[in-house]
């Protein structure tokens, strides 16, 4: 076990490395979600009609404006989670340094935990600022919901993990050629997670899609807990239920890709 | 007990039959050269023999580990040295070691990175970024990365391409020191018949997925009448082997 956690370091701090010598790559964590946040943040303050520090909204506007405000925070967790297993495991196929890692005594469960410390350190370094922004320029404290953020948060990194899993395993079937579904993934999903509006504002066919994301219902957790201060644990149990299923039919698929690749030789060219 | 053992090893992608039922030992202490021209099944063995590509057919035991069913074992006590496999860039070399000392889980990492930086002469540039050097000081860098674990087993892919003879003979010259203090059994592939001649106590020779012929460099030398390794491998990589001299 001291072996493995060894490992695991050792590819943890091969990325704080990376990191700590390309400050283009540190600023691009925070850079879109902080963006997103100000973009979200003016519109919400136009719907809710004037700026929330004042504090004269209407109680319906400024839950619509709250929700939009936590719905664009916890979507940078989800999002910036599957990227940052994603962009990880690229990152040693454009330093081409992806052959050393397989021919080392590095398990890919040891990989995987490797990449996934290293995307929640990328979703710290990201989503903190942004929410930090939603305070002072906003007045929207996202910490307001209270212990079950921990909750909202977990779940919605095992979802970016689950999906980062389908990338990986992708890149591994196809190569660098779908390296362009880490950024752009989880982007389709966003009208059926139920991030901005509730699954109810779905059309009546697409909401049993809809309920199949686990993001769906912390989404509608979030809204209950804003709404009513009321937190719903059917909801956060199917978010947990649906992310084990998730989790674990990515794992089936990552390691029938990986064993695939190894077969094909894909190991030794992936990135060619 | 030999150090690896191979037995009737294939590897088959589509119909093209990349390694064809080969076989062949290594002992312990003993450096095998595996000889052949492009595509001759060099790297797609050695690719085996590393876990990162699964044979078709075949068994390959290293250090008394199946690799089919316990690889991670038989990795941690073997390395591989390529010019073709970058280390990360940004990194400094420093880094980079420390990094695979972590993977390998090395005990006591600075200590063997201030070792191997004596002995291959890496201290003007250990803290520079890997992106930033030469050929020659890269080729040492990846040797001191594919030492780090003090293997017993080391494949080197060409370990001395690219590099200007000076440094060749200094990277010769510090494998054969390697092996006369460790024992490591080492495998080397390499176009460079001098370095063969110098190095291998056996030679493996390759071509289109089979080893056509295998011996000591004397002992092929005299088999083809021939003056040099590269009179050999020119006949066997030109179809006119032992079997095609024997025919005419």
């Amino acid at each position: 076990m001291q072996a493995s956690l060894r490992r695991i370091w050792g590819l943890v701090y091969r990325h704080l490395c990376l990191y700590r010598r390309s400050w283009p790559r540190l600023a691009e964590l925070a850079y879109w979600p902080v963006l997103q946040m100000c973009i979200w943040g003016f519109t919400a303050s136009f719907i809710s009609g004037q700026q929330f520090t004042h504090g004269t909204a209407g109680h319906g506007l400024l839950l619509v404006a709250s929700t939009m405000l936590g719905g664009v925070l916890l979507w940078e967790v989800t999002i910036r989670s599957q990227m940052g297993v994603a962009i990880s495991f690229l990152e040693e196929i454009w330093s081409r340094n992806l052959g050393h890692i397989f021919i080392s005594p590095l398990r890919p469960w040891e990989l995987l935990a490797g990449l996934i410390v290293v995307a929640f350190l990328r979703v710290m370094a990201g989503v903190l600022p942004a929410i930090l922004v939603a305070y002072l320029l906003y007045a929207f404290n996202l910490f307001a919901l209270g212990p079950v953020l921990v909750l909202f948060f977990a779940n919605l990194m095992i979802m970016g993990w689950a999906f980062a899993l389908a990338v990986v395993s992708l890149i591994l079937r196809h190569g660098a050629g779908a390296e362009a579904l880490a950024w752009s993934l989880l982007f389709g999903l966003t009208p059926l997670a139920a991030v901005y509006y509730p699954v109810s504002t779905l059309p009546v066919w697409l909401q049993p899609i809809s309920e199949i994301i686990p993001a769906t219902h912390v989404f509608e957790g979030m809204r209950a807990v804003l709404r009513n201060g009321h937190v719903s644990s059917i909801h956060l149990l199917a978010a947990f239920g649906l992310n084990a299923v998730w989790l674990l039919l990515a794992s089936l698929l990552f390691a029938s890709q990986f064993r695939a690749a190894r077969s094909r030789g894909a190991l030794i060219t992936i990135g060619e | 007990m030999n150090t690896v053992s191979v037995q009737a090893l294939c590897k088959r992608y589509g119909t093209t039959l990349a390694v064809d039922n080969i076989s062949f030992a290594i002992k312990p202490g003993q450096t095998v050269g595996l000889l052949g021209g492009n595509g001759a099944g060099k790297t797609t063995t050695i690719s085996m023999l590393l876990g990162i590509l699964a044979p078709s057919a075949g068994s390959i035991e290293i250090l008394g580990h199946d690799m089919a069913r316990d690889r991670f074992a038989a990795l941690a006590r073997m390395n591989f040295s390529s010019p073709y496999i970058a280390l990360p860039g940004r990194l400094s070399v420093r880094e980079n070691l420390t990094v695979y000392a972590h993977l390998y889980n090395v005990r006591d990492s600075r200590g063997r990175i201030a070792e191997l930086a004596t002995e291959l002469d890496l201290h003007d540039f250990i803290d520079r970024p890997a992106a930033n050097l030469s050929a020659g000081q890269k080729t040492r860098v990846a040797l001191a990365k594919s030492l780090i674990n003090r293997p017993e087993v080391l494949l080197l892919d060409e370990p001395t391409a690219s590099l200007d003879p000076d440094t060749g003979d200094l990277v010769r010259s510090w494998l054969e020191r390697y092996r006369a203090t460790s024992g490591c059994s080492m495998l080397i592939a390499s176009h460079n018949m001098a370095e063969v001649e110098r190095l291998c106590d056996h030679v493996l020779m390759m071509r289109q997925g089979r080893i056509v012929d295998e011996g000591s460099p004397d002992a092929l030398l005299s088999r083809y009448g021939r003056e040099s390794m590269e009179d050999v491998f020119l006949d066997i990589a030109r179809g006119r082997g032992l079997a095609a001299r024997e025919d005419a």
